[in-house]
């Protein structure tokens, strides 16, 4: 996994709550075996106004000028403001890689839903919850001002904006340790093997029927 | 010292050892594997070099691209195709047991597990898939993974997990009739939101609950995602020892007896506290039918469409108004008066044996509506289609004008040939309403299967209890 230190990057607004994972990257493109080329396909029914399938050449198609993705003041974006449960819906890992491979390092929201939270850290992508407040102002803000950038930084969990004033946030230590060190978490786990087959010895005698 | 709820219980039966940040590495003991979240897993066990840490904890199943039409000829779309195959070769090389496409045992995962015995009262159990809630039914602590922790669980039979927080449903007295499971965890969702569980793991419990089956416990832990829950349970009682005797993968004789005395502890104790505890009238719960892009956005048959005008809070006025317009829908609408275009009987919500003679006993003798284009039902695994046709449930919807296929998850997400065109309207027992869920600008209605029925035999939703 890519470490996640600090970025200062264009913002791009996505102005509706429950943004779900299907909306995200429609199930078509959940046929890949592959991890990468996600991006082109990002939003993908919102993106374009013919219908997206595996394989297309993606440049040749028709693109929604309406999306907000599309407009020439958002490309490059590399931070996403989102309203409350982005991320809700279905599991699929996808999601998180098809943003990560859009360009997109840094989520804010007022909420997210918990398994595409655990599966975008995993990713390096850091999503930061902020109070409802906060994050209508920044709508307001990318809204007004073309070019519209913010510099985080992990490790002082703070947001910077253009006029120099700081947003404070939080993060789970844990989540913190691993983004900042791009950590593998199974590397991690496999040091504690010992106490794992321990804990397995110790079940089998307490419920041998799950063995 | 408060006692300890069911989750409570659970987790700690299975913390390995505490990280001391928050977190703490929990055994998984199932994990089920489909074709769609787990190839890259694979692949990353590969390319580290790492085996499968216990084979026989893994199972698995192809279910969400496979054909639900004669499947002698394999799958058509050669892309589903290689995503099939890919699963059949990895768990060919890695050991892993598999229900390949032909085997009569084959279904989709949600339904498997718990027909198979591999779904276990106090079991954690773990897949690629949000719907894995379903296996909570069982007094057993079950959530949807993303495809890094299907690698994580593969590698070391574990995952890093924080404690979620704990909120008791309860759906207190009874249910009338013609309300089930789906139109319970319908209302509850309606009423705590999408979002409501965020963060928290639900036990649902109360007299309803308590009354209803084990098809129709799954049906609501199912749907606990719907509500934000990642995992949602239910508490171990007689109902669920006896579905679980005597399957494949159940306790043998042996330790038949030992395994039922430490299930019988999987209850919250009775001065548990919960975070949160949400409250239902069960006696006020009617027939759902959900009207716009959420499964919160739900009303009774008898209602009407709403009105994004009446809604105070300026996003959710804006998102209702967003969902009408994709789902063609006039606000102050009577949703009786809504006509479909096709009908849907199955998903790992709304598939099983109960889900199915549920539907016959409104198709039989009746015919599908003139203006349905389609009216499906598919099974949840080879085993669900072939009682159903002993009991001669096949014939019922074929007379009626129902299509009867092949198991697997279909028309819920629309990743095999079964789909929604543009505009087309789906009265469908599934989980999801989500803008393109059943196939790019389809509109989905989730109900429950009595009411996918009526729907069916009328040309547009009615009460069920008007039948």
């Amino acid at each position: 996994m890519e470490k996640f230190t600090q970025l200062k990057a264009i913002v791009a607004p996505m102005d509706r709550p429950n943004v779900d994972t299907d909306a995200i990257i429609p199930k078509q493109f959940l046929k890949s075996i592959k991890r990468s080329g996600f991006g082109p396909n990002l939003f993908d029914e919102w993106r374009y106004l013919d219908h997206g399938e595996p394989g297309m050449d993606n440049s040749q198609r028709q693109i929604n000028p309406d999306f907000i993705l599309n407009q020439p003041r958002y490309q490059g974006a590399q931070i996403l403001i989102a309203r409350e449960n982005f991320g809700c819906g279905s599991s699929r890992e996808h999601a998180p890689w098809a943003l990560l491979d859009y360009g997109f390092r840094v989520i804010i929201a007022p909420s997210f839903a918990d398994i595409f939270y655990n599966n975008s850290f995993k990713n390096g992508i850091l999503l930061i919850k902020l109070d409802a407040e906060l994050v209508e102002q920044l709508f307001k803000d990318v809204e007004a001002n073309t070019g519209y950038q913010l510099d985080v930084n992990l490790a002082t969990g703070t947001i910077t904006k253009p006029d120099g004033s700081v947003i404070r946030f939080e993060i789970d230590e844990f989540r913190k340790h691993r983004l900042l060190n791009g950590l593998d978490d199974i590397g991690l786990t496999l040091q504690h093997a010992d106490e794992i087959k321990a804990y397995e010895e110790k079940r089998k005698q307490q419920a041998p029927w799950l063995f | 010292m408060a006692g300890k709820t069911l989750y409570d219980k659970l987790w700690d039966a299975h913390v390995v050892r505490d990280n001391g940040d928050g977190t703490a590495l929990l055994y998984i003991d199932r994990h089920l594997v489909h074709e769609v979240t787990s190839p890259q897993a694979f692949e990353g066990l590969r390319l580290a070099g790492r085996k499968p840490w216990r084979v026989d904890a893994n199972l698995a199943v192809p279910d969400h691209n496979v054909p639900t039409t004669d499947r002698s000829k394999g799958i058509k779309d050669p892309v589903s195709r290689i995503q099939v195959e890919t699963l059949d070769s990895n768990c060919t090389e890695f050991g892993i047991t598999e229900f390949r496409m032909t085997d009569i045992r084959q279904g989709i995962v949600h339904v498997i597990g718990p027909e198979q015995g591999a779904t276990l009262p106090g079991m954690t159990v773990v897949c690629g898939d949000s719907h894995t809630s379903t296996h909570g039914a069982f007094g057993a602590l079950a959530h949807g993974i993303g495809t890094s922790e299907v690698e994580h669980v593969l590698a070391s039979e574990c995952l890093v997990q924080k404690k979620s927080r704990t909120m008791l449903v309860s759906v207190d007295g009874k249910v009338g009739t013609g309300v089930t499971a789906k139109d319970i965890v319908l209302a509850i969702i309606g009423r705590i939101g999408t979002a409501g569980g965020t963060g928290y793991a639900i036990e649902f419990g109360g007299e309803a609950i308590r009354n209803l089956s084990m098809e129709g416990r799954m049906t609501v832990c199912n749907m606990a995602i719907e509500a934000g829950a990642r995992a949602g349970m239910v508490a171990v009682d007689d109902k669920t020892i006896e579905y679980v005797k005597g399957r494949p993968y159940s306790p043998k004789a042996g330790q038949w007896e030992a395994a039922v005395a430490a299930w019988r502890d999987l209850h919250s104790d009775g001065d548990a506290e919960f975070d949160t505890v949400v409250r239902l009238d069960a006696s006020t719960i009617q027939p759902q039918v959900t009207w716009g892009t959420s499964p919160e956005m739900v009303v009774a048959v008898g209602d009407k469409v709403p009105n994004p005008a009446e809604e105070g809070d300026a996003v959710k006025s804006d998102g209702m108004q967003r969902a009408l317009a994709y789902m063609g829908l006039e606000a102050n609408t009577p949703i009786t008066e809504i006509s479909i275009d096709k009908v849907f009987i199955g998903s790992c919500t709304n598939s099983r044996i109960e889900d199915i003679r549920a539907a016959a006993v409104i198709a039989r003798g009746r015919k599908v509506a003139d203006n349905i284009k389609l009216a499906m039902v598919v099974p949840g695994s080879g085993l669900i289609k072939q009682q159903a046709e002993q009991e001669g449930l096949d014939k019922i919807f074929i007379e009626a004008g129902f299509e009867w296929r092949e198991p697997g998850c279909s028309m819920c997400l629309a990743m095999n040939a079964d789909r929604l065109e543009p505009g087309e309207r789906c009265a469908s027992t599934s989980n999801r309403n989500f803008e393109g869920r059943q196939g790019q600008g389809g509109r989905t209605h989730l109900v429950s299967p009595a009411m996918a029925a009526a729907a069916a035999v009328s040309g547009h939703f009615v009460d069920v209890r008007d039948f």
